[in-house]
């Protein structure tokens, strides 16, 4: 039940945090370790729900994008960076950076409240 | 053990965001910042634009006076309809950069010499450093400088400017971050504000595209090495005259325009001694030329004139052009505009219509410069040191410190080349550029005036404010006017005066003074029931003044000769001449190359290319085979006979016409002997044959890729500003050519075509070879480059506002004041 709750939240936080345009992109990263904190799971549960809940946002988010695209520009981007156009790869890898990072954060989070 | 693991975890998180929020190199140039860029909130995927977007958005903005309604069409062209005329021009500025603010910006980073900031000094295989020093010591900075102190004085086209700089910061400013361009989240950097200065920058870019062409130093060069009889041979003046644009003129000059020609001009200038070569940085495309025409009422099926016009420049991505309608109770235009400058460029209103082709007169001339000591503090002008004045040219470099030029400015201009820029060979000589663009002008005055031109005499008045880039510009009315007139401001010169590097220690060498507007002709409904131009010779060699550049003859010898056969037009039958693929030079020269081609020394195989030559129709369609065989062929002759002579880098090439006109001509052309053959001496049959022979082996290789049809060959692109290929459409298989009038070469060509019948009711149709969206996730980016290489038009129509809110359209946007 806790990981989904910080699954949820993670998400939630990590698509309302960067909204405002004075926050940088790894705004999220923020919000996804207070959840680890407030909602304290061990280590490797805390990461997974952290990359869970920002990868599948972002996953989400970018299949939203680019169905609403028809794929014009994930396919030009999937060129230049390179991933030989593969639009299935870009979106991967757009949300697998997200998850990572957010992970990481829910993860720092977690020790945190076992320093004390 | 536990703080241990936090460090660690904190250490390693905070490294991942910093790793993902640097550029991080990757050959010779850097990624995005790519947590950032991949950011669905952030990034790239904010400028994936829905297919289904509509444009619909209430928007009120300070500085506008009255309400303002844009419609986009399906194509997604603006008609604005303002309560005003600087609203419209406020609009467009809104308008340009909502869709093409990216492109903008770099283009007069560009000419300003500031491509550095944004890209780094060099990058890949590119020395934007090198570009950037190239611009700063042409002076491209102080000539749009000049030009917005004379805008100072002209209140009138001031505030057209001002309000035109204050929409497109009215767009910048509500600006977000994740709605910035593609490609400043690609390159990392942000929009700045815009100002007048940059729209003369752009403007100035475009007369170094058009009158920044010059081979001073190559010719100088080539004077070295050939005797004079030679050198007329190679580069000859006025044999390209062919079919002038302004034919037939009783050529005198002005009344009390005398030139004085410098007293030692054969011993000083003729017979420089010492090898210079150019710093080639950049060089505008020779073929930065145009196509435009207007029939007569009496040879049009209509009985009104029609007028046509194809400017052919670079093609890029996002295109040069914006299609925009302007409406204002003053006035209805309609036409192609410059993101980056106000008013309709090329088009028509209620009454008329205007185009433009490029004069290709020689502006830009070198003079020595003699300091008195490596201080350059003075220099030597009419017996006096005179005090050079400094220009500060700072350039920023993204990741590095900056650099600044001190760049002398002297009474001729700025001081390209000396030994802090040295030219290749490194003379360690001085030399000042003196270049028409430097002077200030207010050319935006012209396109204003044309976009309300009512008559003849109004439009007279307008280009009258034209100085440079020198244009053929065209014009027809539905009174039933045609009228064409080669507008700028040109140096009155003596005979090759400025075809070599000059003296500068005095004035003997100098400009001297301008020609006589009244010696640049109007030519206005003239008999022969047409007026054009295709960037040929304005006037036969009796021209008092001399004509120094570059002229084409090929196309306007074409579209003259269809022209005065053609009878009972039609806007159909104007568009099926600028998509004319016909080769006059193959139809001139084939049946020469065939009857001396030594055929007996071919093998089978090259009999065969011969044969596709020989049968091949002269049209340089997509399918043909022939049309590769004779560009591979030609090419080749030109190196068989002139490589041998021009084997020194740095020379100019021969023109196509002065080959052509050889081998017409003169079956003793000294060229066409080897000088490598020391018994030999060769004929045309033995060229022609050996240069075949050697044509044969790249046909052969070319058909055996399945690459010999003439559009695989020319193999034709649009491409992105960044030459990203991802973000162009390359492989375009597509008719047309160099020296016909459809001049769609590889990477350059028609930019924009329109046909405008002058009819009651305007019957207009045109295509520029891009989109009117910037945004490359827009499906709006290159929309109509499939329906331009398939040679379609749209129809083009200053639609009323009420029938506006009947039709299909992608949205409406209401502009209000704050």
């Amino acid at each position: 039940m806790k990981f989904f709750t910080a699954l949820l939240l993670t998400a939630f936080l990590g698509y309302v945090f960067p909204l405002f345009s004075f926050m940088p992109w790894w705004a999220f990263a923020l919000s996804s370790l207070l959840v680890a904190i407030v909602v304290h799971q061990k280590g490797f549960r805390a990461f997974l729900s952290g990359f869970l809940g920002v990868f599948l946002l972002w996953l989400l988010y970018a299949i939203v994008i680019n169905t609403k695209n028809d794929g014009i520009l994930a396919f030009k981007i999937a060129q230049i960076l390179p991933l030989g156009g593969s639009t299935g790869m870009l979106i991967f890898l757009s949300a697998f950076v997200g998850g990572l990072v957010s992970g990481m954060a829910a993860l720092t989070g977690s020790y945190i409240r076992t320093i004390r | 053990m536990r703080l241990i693991r936090f460090w660690i975890a904190l250490i390693l998180t905070a490294g991942l965001i910093f790793l993902l929020d640097i550029q991080l190199p990757s050959g010779g140039s850097k990624t995005p910042r790519l947590g950032m860029f991949l950011s669905p909130q952030k990034g790239f995927w904010q400028n994936a634009e829905s297919v289904n977007f509509v444009y619909n958005e209430n928007i009120k903005l300070d500085g506008l006076k009255g309400a303002t309604e844009v419609y986009f069409d399906e194509r997604l062209v603006p008609h604005v309809y303002a309560e005003n005329d600087l609203d419209a021009f406020y609009v467009q500025g809104f308008l340009h950069a909502k869709f093409r603010l990216w492109q903008m910006e770099f283009q007069t980073h560009a000419a300003g010499g500031r491509l550095s900031e944004i890209l780094g000094p060099k990058s890949g295989e590119t020395d934007f450093l090198g570009i950037d020093v190239f611009f700063r010591r042409l002076g491209m900075v102080y000539a749009a400088e000049e030009s917005e102190k004379e805008l100072a004085k002209d209140a009138e086209t001031k505030q057209v400017m001002d309000a035109y700089t204050a929409g497109v910061n009215a767009f910048i400013k509500q600006l977000r971050p994740e709605q910035y361009p593609l490609e400043y989240k690609l390159l990392n950097y942000k929009p700045e504000a815009w100002s007048n200065l940059k729209t003369l920058l752009f403007l100035k870019y475009m007369s170094f595209d058009l009158a920044g062409h010059e081979e001073d130093f190559e010719h100088t060069k080539a004077m070295e090495l050939f005797s004079k009889e030679e050198f007329n041979q190679l580069y000859p003046y006025g044999s390209d005259s062919l079919d002038p644009i302004f034919p037939g003129k009783n050529l005198i000059a002005s009344a009390g325009f005398k030139f004085r020609t410098p007293e030692a001009v054969d011993s000083q200038y003729f017979q420089f001694s010492k090898l210079i070569e150019a710093d080639t940085t950049i060089v505008p495309d020779k073929d930065n030329g145009s196509n435009n025409w207007a029939v007569a009422g009496s040879k049009t099926a209509s009985g009104r004139p029609i007028l046509c016009n194809d400017p052919h420049l670079g093609l890029n991505l996002p295109s040069l052009w914006y299609e925009i309608q302007l409406s204002t109770p003053n006035f209805n235009s309609y036409g192609v505009s410059f993101p980056g400058a106000p008013a309709v460029i090329i088009g028509f209103n209620d009454n008329a219509a205007w185009g433009f082709t490029n004069a290709m007169r020689d502006v830009r001339d070198y003079y020595e410069i003699e300091f008195k000591d490596s201080s350059k503090q003075n220099y030597l002008y009419n017996d006096h040191w005179f005090k050079t004045n400094f220009r500060n040219e700072v350039i920023k470099r993204k990741g590095m410190p900056d650099t600044t030029i001190v760049l002398p400015m002297t009474v001729w201009g700025p001081v390209m080349f000396d030994d802090s820029h040295p030219d290749k060979n490194g003379t360690g000589k001085a030399w000042a550029c003196r270049w028409k663009a430097h002077d200030a002008g207010v050319e935006l005055k012209t396109f204003i005036g044309l976009d309300k031109a009512k008559d003849v005499s109004d439009y007279v008045t307008a280009i009258a404010h034209f100085k440079t880039p020198g244009q053929n510009m065209i014009f027809a009315t539905k009174s039933g006017d045609i009228a064409l007139k080669q507008q700028g401001e040109f140096p009155a010169k003596w005979y090759r005066q400025g075809d070599f590097l000059m003296p500068g220690k005095n004035d003997e060498y100098a400009w001297q003074g301008n020609v006589p507007d009244m010696d640049n002709y109007l030519m206005l409904n003239p008999e022969r029931g047409f007026v054009s131009s295709g960037n040929q010779l304005p006037y036969d060699t009796t021209y008092p003044y001399y004509l120094g550049g570059s002229y084409p003859p090929f196309r306007g010898y074409l579209i003259n000769r269809y022209l005065s056969e053609m009878q009972a037009v039609t806007p159909t039958d104007m568009m099926d001449l600028q998509k004319n693929n016909f080769n006059v030079v193959a139809e001139w020269a084939r049946p020469k190359m065939l009857e001396l081609i030594k055929k007996d020394n071919l093998s089978d195989s090259q009999k065969r290319y011969l044969d596709l030559f020989a049968e091949w129709n002269l049209r340089n369609e997509k399918s043909e085979k022939g049309a590769t065989v004779f560009k591979c062929w030609w090419d080749s002759l030109s190196r068989e006979v002139f490589a041998d002579e021009l084997s020194e880098p740095g020379l100019p090439w021969p023109e196509t016409s002065t080959l052509l006109d050889a081998l017409l001509r003169n079956t003793e052309y000294v060229f066409v002997d080897n000088i490598n053959t020391e018994n030999a001496f060769e004929e045309w049959g033995d060229v022609l044959t050996a240069s075949f022979q050697k044509a044969a082996k790249t046909i052969a290789a070319l058909e055996k890729d399945d690459n010999l049809s003439w559009g695989k060959y020319k193999n034709s692109g649009i491409r992105h500003l960044l030459r990203l290929e991802a973000l162009s459409r390359l492989h375009l298989n597509s008719n047309g050519g160099e020296n016909m009038i459809n001049a769609l070469k590889q990477y350059h060509g028609p930019s924009w075509k329109m046909v405008v019948e002058l009819t009651d009711e305007t019957e207009a149709y045109g295509i520029y070879p891009g989109g009117q969206s910037g945004n490359p996730g827009s499906k709006f980016y290159d929309s109509f480059i499939t329906d331009f290489i398939d040679g379609k038009y749209y129809k083009l129509e200053i639609t009323p506002k009420d029938n506006m809110t009947k039709k299909k359209h992608l949205g409406k946007i209401v502009f209000q004041p704050a």
